[in-house]
């Protein structure tokens, strides 16, 4: 699915990974219209670093670890770093969205402050949980 | 909206789920979406376009409220 170019520029960005991450995808076993190409595409991924690992389970037989990791629709796909941030993608981050995945696995996967110290001030204030929804298109 | 992420990195109480709008039209539906990026917190807060960290960090606030 991805260029030869496209993969060696995002293995070029992953040699700042300090933790493994893990892809988690969820797919079912008549692929949905998206599924298979969620699947490629983390498998494209995970090929260009050996920090990036990828795995594939059914949303049905496997919809105890799906709802654990908070999946309730496919495709989907939790980007896990040495702790699980909650970071999901629901439906196949391409076009524009790519960007997004490839900035994700940086963060689940790295040790670089993810925001700054103000706001990591601002958010320790934080009472209870945020479930953050980002709705975007692939253009 | 790489924002997002850093925020759940940042605060084990906030998770981000990115959403292609067209693959989920039942949830364009629901949350009455006509422009892209939209951002729903906790189904109860909202807002369309970009907001700079600190300002996506205050709507996080207002969504899960602070502590006193």
């Amino acid at each position: 699915m991805l260029e030869e170019k496209i993969r060696e520029e995002i293995g070029g960005e992953f040699r700042s990974l300090t933790h493994p991450v893990r892809l988690v995808v969820f797919t079912q076993k008549e692929e949905c219209r998206f599924c298979e190409d969620m699947r490629v595409l983390a498998e494209d991924v995970a090929a260009a670093s050996t920090m990036i690992s990828v795995e594939v389970h059914d949303f049905v037989a496997d919809n105890a670890l799906a709802a654990s990791l908070g999946v309730d629709k496919i495709p989907a796909m939790a980007v896990i770093g040495p702790e699980d941030c909650g970071i999901r993608f629901f439906g196949l981050p391409g076009g524009y969205e790519f960007t997004s995945l490839v900035e994700a696995i940086l963060t689940a996967g790295s040790d670089r402050p993810p925001v700054a110290p103000e706001t990591a001030a601002l958010l320790a204030k934080l009472a209870a949980p945020v479930a953050i929804q980002v709705f975007a298109t692939p253009t | 909206m790489v924002t997002a992420q850093r925020l759940a990195k940042a605060s084990p109480l906030v998770t981000a789920a990115m959403v292609e709008a067209m693959e989920f039209p039942h949830l364009v539906q629901k949350y009455g979406i006509r422009a892209v990026p939209k951002v729903v917190l906790n189904e109860t807060r909202d807002f369309t376009g970009a907001l700079d960290e600190a300002d996506f960090a205050r709507m996080v606030i207002k969504a899960g409220g602070a502590k006193s």
